[in-house]
């Protein structure tokens, strides 16, 4: 059938799943050394400024800042701690994700509307920057008096704590196919919804999971932020678990709190690295040098 | 056969009409034809002079001229893609392959995916597709490379998969816009062997552009120079050789005299 198989052949094939490149299956030792040396450092510092620091330097006491073991031994290896702290941790997670979910939902839509007209663009976006520049503090009693101060409150906060990243990544990306690949489009009198469908978003899918990945972490900023003033409702999250540990002054649970609800941050991002990658990683350049 | 006639005025009027082909028996209709085309961007920019030519079914067309001449215009007004000020293009936009410069491969699809794209926005089924991409895609030599992603294929192997993207349309009239640019010139040769064998194949009306004189000669029936812009026809060369062509005609004498008069033209096309 084909005169010409064989030439395809001799031309050079790049190819980089190819096990050619020795970053994907070797193991590279100064990739853990590094991390591990800042670990040992930093554990090191924390304990003498446990041990020695906080009086010398700040003239506090010691007990303020527990001893990294305490921290562990306190409020992970004790039952009851590590189950009050890891049922707010589930709390704010429920929180996190589920304002993470309205976010992308509210988001992506908006930005697809922007795309595709640019009045909802113009008309729309000062006030997501406008959004961006409000201190939550300020806006406090109005989201209580609107949203009762219990959980709906936290997640308004979650929302407008991490919907512009969302937009601007995901506009961005509708915005950024090739104008040959529209011109392909064009040929065929394409319609709106089939460019959208077939060349916008799935050109966008790179920049749209930047955007999630960047606002996983601040929805759970976000939801750890609105403990700290809306504790209504009998669904204390980790923020809440934390301070009312601070107040009767037990604080190496509160420093476990701390740890669990920064784990929790950096879970969200890797876990949408991860299905970043499943998703766009076959096609997209730089999906492979990410996380 | 559907001939729609494309029309448009200097008010931007843009009327269209049907009409059935005009056959005779001794000369076939030109399976696309310009027609005192002419464009002038929205910036002033006159791209283009009044250019009147046909492509007759079983020709092979290439034109060359200056940067900035207006032959790319001439294929994007041939294609729909823009509209001419002045003048009227006649062609079968249903069958009608375009390669860009660009391969324009959509990178999330692999090749096979690629190759199907125009017949899917053209509404054909997924079966009759998929049958007439598998193909196209053995016809350009990409077998064995269906479920490769555009990242791993080399410049030349993405051409092909661009080639094999409008073939499947099965394409009257195929505009080629100086689509070998960017790769080396050993793969460019290959690639106009291939685009020669793909005309004699499928013996579609072929319109390209090129800046090299010897891709033009070696793959036309005819070369048309086109003159510094705004741009028009000041030359139009027969070219003598017979199909199938073998690389080696590049180095035939003929070859090299009509290579001289184009490149000739050329020179007093930029003046």
């Amino acid at each position: 059938m084909s005169l010409n198989v064989s030439v395809a052949a001799d031309e050079p094939i790049v190819d980089p799943g190819a096990p050619a490149s020795s970053d994907r299956s070797g193991f590279e030792w100064s990739r853990v050394i590094g991390p591990a040396a800042v670990l040992v450092i930093f554990v090191a510092l924390w304990h003498y400024m446990h041990s020695d620091g906080m009086r010398r330097f700040f003239d506090k006491p010691g007990f303020l800042l527990p001893a990294p073991e305490t921290v562990i031994n306190d409020a992970f290896l004790n039952s009851l701690a590590r189950s009050k702290l890891l049922t707010g941790l589930g709390w704010t997670t429920l929180v996190a994700l589920t304002g993470l979910l309205i976010t992308i939902v509210v988001g992506v839509s908006l930005a697809v509307m922007m795309a595709q007209a640019k009045w909802v663009e113009r008309s729309t976006y000062p006030y997501l920057v406008a959004l961006q520049a409000i201190p939550i503090l300020s806006i406090v009693p109005v989201i209580n008096s609107v949203f009762g101060g219990g959980i709906s409150s936290r997640l308004f906060v979650c929302v407008m704590i991490s919907i512009f990243p969302i937009v601007t990544n995901t506009l961005f990306g509708l915005t950024s196919a090739d104008v040959g690949q529209h011109d392909l489009f064009t040929l065929r009198g394409a319609s709106r919804r089939t460019r959208l469908f077939k060349l916008q978003l799935p050109s966008a899918m790179p920049a749209i999971f930047t955007g999630f990945r960047i606002s996983a972490g601040l929805s759970v900023i976000g939801a750890v932020v609105g403990e700290q003033f809306f504790r209504k409702g009998s669904k204390p999250g980790i923020g809440i678990v934390m301070e009312n540990y601070r107040q009767k002054g037990i604080y190496p649970q509160t420093y476990g709190g701390l740890i669990l609800a920064a784990g929790l941050g950096i879970a969200m991002f890797l876990v949408f690295g991860w299905i970043s990658k499943r998703v766009v990683g076959h096609w997209h350049e730089s999906a492979r040098k990410t996380t | 056969m559907t001939i729609h006639e494309y029309a448009s005025r200097n008010d931007d009027a843009f009327t269209s009409s049907t009409k059935v082909a005009p056959m005779t028996n001794s000369a076939p209709a030109p399976a696309l034809s310009f027609s005192g085309v002419s464009m002038v961007f929205p910036d002033g920019t006159h791209a283009l002079g009044e250019t009147s030519f046909d492509v007759r079914p079983g020709e092979f067309v290439t034109v060359v001229g200056p940067s900035g001449c207006g032959k790319s215009t001439l294929l994007r007004i041939a294609s729909g893609l823009n509209k001419a000020t002045t003048g009227t293009v006649t062609v079968d936009r249903a069958h009608l392959g375009y390669v860009f410069q660009d391969p324009t491969l959509l990178q999330w699809r692999n090749v096979q995916r690629n190759v199907e794209l125009m017949a899917e926005l053209e509404g054909i089924g997924k079966a009759e597709r998929q049958s007439r991409a598998l193909e196209a895609i053995e016809l350009v030599g990409l077998k064995g490379f269906e479920n490769k992603y555009p990242k791993q294929l080399s410049g030349g192997m993405k051409m092909r998969a661009s080639l094999a993207r409008s073939l499947v349309l099965e394409p009257k009239v195929f505009l080629f816009d100086e689509p070998f640019g960017a790769v080396d010139e050993i793969t460019r040769e290959r690639l106009n062997d291939e685009v020669i064998s793909l005309f004699q194949r499928k013996g579609f009306a072929g319109l390209f552009i090129t800046h090299s004189i010897s891709e033009a000669v070696f793959l036309s029936t005819r070369v048309v120079v086109m003159s510094a812009r705004p741009g028009r026809i000041i030359a139009d060369f027969p070219v003598p050789f017979d199909y199938p062509r073998s690389p080696e005609i590049r180095f035939d004498a003929a070859f090299a005299a009509l290579s001289g008069e184009i490149s000739h033209a050329l020179r007093d096309a930029h003046a």
